[in-house]
Order: structure tokens, then sequence, then C-alpha cells
């Protein structure tokens, strides 16, 4: 619950306590400012993987944040430095602070050791949109995807988003995928 | 279909909705601010893109807000003030405001917010003095009163963020537009 007693004044942002982060607002004031993001900046760009690259922007300057703070609320100002560790962080603690659940599933790519995704039946940024036949292979998961979490925490990766269509189930899932920079590779294992 | 009944309460109607984290509201907020103000380098063609933002979702969260609250025509632009400061932002945004410093003739009001969602984690630098960081909020308010006929003009008088102690927003009503019925009126 807040909205009780009268807000204090700090000078200084950084002197504010640490929310315990329970506040919640309405999805829809949620999705109605994702749409207005999503549509200023389709006027911003004339195709779709400029788009695409905006959101991801946008997305990264949340996860920047998101990381910083969940590391120092949730994990004691300790950050992961082990790749499977951080993986699992992002699919259970920042999915679940930020989306209300953990992930439904992560796996390990078979094809690549690089490769792992986090998969959505119905990823938040998608549950209110339709993707117009004539914009493609465009995704708003996008956004979630550039949640900058890795790359901040030192595991430097390409994030992308797909859909995957499902047998029997009219829309499809989103899939993000994960490839990490070969820098990193000496970490595997 | 449920049976009409009187107004929820605003807690009712907040318990009533789905609803996500603040933080990831407020950071994405913030990450659009950024954009704008890379975009468009002009305070104040963000503080104008934010209005123009605010008023496109308002005109289409007056929609839900009506099918979803059970609120019917209000009477005078004081009950509009409360059914907004008491409903509105408690549905939304999970707060309520208060409306105070009504003049003579009833037409404008404010609404003071201590808790805003909209600026955890803000801090506005030296460069953007003149950014009004929650613009989209006035122009939500103006977009939808436009949609039940109520021409209005919201400003900012008092913002946290400028070192103010509370955020307080002026909604002044400039006229009501009379309703026209897309039909005639004598068959």
């Amino acid at each position: 619950m807040i909205g009780v007693g009268k807000a204090k004044q700090y000078a200084n942002v950084l002197d504010k306590p640490l929310s315990r982060g329970r506040q919640e607002v309405s999805l829809s004031a949620f999705a109605f400012l994702f749409s207005e993001l999503v549509q200023y900046n389709q006027t911003q760009v004339d195709n779709i993987a400029e788009l695409e690259r905006r959101l991801e922007d946008a997305g990264y300057a949340v996860g920047a944040r998101v990381l910083e703070l969940l590391c120092h609320r949730e994990k004691g100002n300790r950050r992961e430095t082990r790749l499977l560790n951080i993986l699992s962080f992002i699919h259970s603690t920042v999915w679940k602070v930020l989306f209300g659940k953990v992930a439904d599933s992560l796996e390990k790519g078979t094809e690549h050791e690089d490769e792992y995704m986090i998969s959505e039946k119905e990823l938040l940024v998608n549950r209110f949109i339709s993707v117009p036949k004539d914009m493609g292979a465009f995704n708003c998961g996008a956004f979630v995807a550039g949640i900058g979490v890795l790359e901040n925490a030192g595991f430097p990766a390409v994030v992308t988003a797909h859909f995957v269509p499902i047998e029997g189930q009219q829309r499809p899932r989103t899939t993000i995928l994960i490839k990490f920079a070969e820098e990193r590779e000496a970490r595997f294992g | 279909m449920a049976p009409v009944t009187g107004p929820k309460s605003g807690d009712a109607l907040f318990a009533s909705v789905d609803r996500v984290n603040a933080e990831l509201f407020t950071l994405t907020y913030g990450a659009m601010v950024r954009q704008l103000m890379t975009d468009l380098e002009e305070v104040e063609e963000v503080n104008k893109q934010l209005d123009q933002m605010g008023y496109n979702i308002g005109t289409r969260l007056v929609d839900e807000f009506l099918a979803k609250s059970n609120v019917s025509r209000c009477v005078d632009f004081k009950e509009t003030a409360d059914v907004i400061a008491k409903l509105g932002f408690k549905m939304f945004l999970g707060v309520t405001a208060t409306v105070t410093n009504w003049d003579a003739e009833g037409t404008s009001c404010s609404f003071v917010l201590e808790d805003n969602p909209l600026v955890d984690f803000v801090e506005l630098p030296d460069t953007c003095q003149g950014l009004q960081y929650c613009n989209v909020l006035s122009g939500v308010i103006r977009g939808a009163l436009e949609m039940v006929s109520m021409k209005t003009e919201v400003t900012w008088v008092r913002d946290m963020l400028r070192g103010d102690d509370a955020y307080e927003m002026r909604v002044k009503l400039i006229k009501q537009v009379p309703e026209e019925y897309p039909y005639k009126d004598d068959d």
C-alpha cells in the first residue's frame, strides 16, 4: 500500500531509502505507455530493424538499472560471475520482479555451445500487440531482449527476440535467444 | 455480465484490474523520456511530445475507465474532479490524489499528488531544468476529459523534482462541449 503519510523531501535521490519494490500499477497503464513508446519510435525510423534496435535501446536502459537495483536489494550487493548463475538469476529473479512470474523455460541451445534461450508463452509486452503482416518478423519482445542485464553484469551477448509458433495454439510463444560473445567462451563448462 | 451497481471504491477497482510491477513502469517511462531527450534535444519539444503522448493515452484510457468503474455521468466538474482523484488515479497508478484550491466558479482546481509512481529513481540533471518530467500525466487528464466533452487546460504548479513539497496539477475547465448526437433528435 502506497500513499500513506507525507512523502519526505530528499535533497539527493541517493539519500532516499530504496523501496522494497512491492508497488504496483495497473497493467493497462503500462500497456498504454508501452504502446506510445512503440508508436513514437515508429515515427522515427524507416525500417523494422531500426525500430527493433530503438526498442532494444530503451530496454537496455531499463536493464542496466534493474540489475543494479536487484543486486542491491535481493542479493546483498553481490553480483553473479558465473554464466549459469547469471542466467538463472535472469530467468527467475529478474523475470519475477519485472513480470510477476518466473520465465517459462531456460534452455541451452543444442547446436551451439554459446547459445541459450529463454521462452515465454505470453510475453507481457506482446500481450496486446498483433504485428501487421507487412511488418514481417517484427517483435516487441525486442524491448525485453534489450534489457541489458547480461552486458552490464560483464557477459557481453547478442540477445534477440523471436516468435516461435506452437502447434495447436493461435499465438506463438516468444523466445529470447542469447548468444554470448566469443571472448567469454573460456568461462563455459 | 454482472448487475449494474454503483461505482466501485478506488481500492476495489485497483484490486480488480491486472497489475504490473511499478518499477518496470517507472523505468520504462524513464527510458522513453531519455529517448525523447536524445532525439528532440530541446526540453520544450520534449514537454510537448510527452503531453501529446499523454493525450493519446488519455483518449483511449477513458474507455477502459468507464467500462470498469461503473461510474455514471458526473453532474458537474466538481464531481468529475473527485472521480478522477479517487478512482482514476487509483485504478491506473495505485495512488490517490487530493483535490484542492477550487476557484469561486468551480471551474478550476488542483490535483495534489504526494506519491507519484513515475518519478522513482529520478533526479533531474542541471541540463534538464525546464523539463516537465510528468507531463504525460497532464496530457492523460486532458485527453480523457476531452472524450467526455470537457475541454480543459492542465498545467503543473508544483513538482517535487524541482524541489517543491508535492506534485500539483492545475486543471482548468475551459468549456463544456455540448454533446452532438450522430442522429437527428426529432424521430
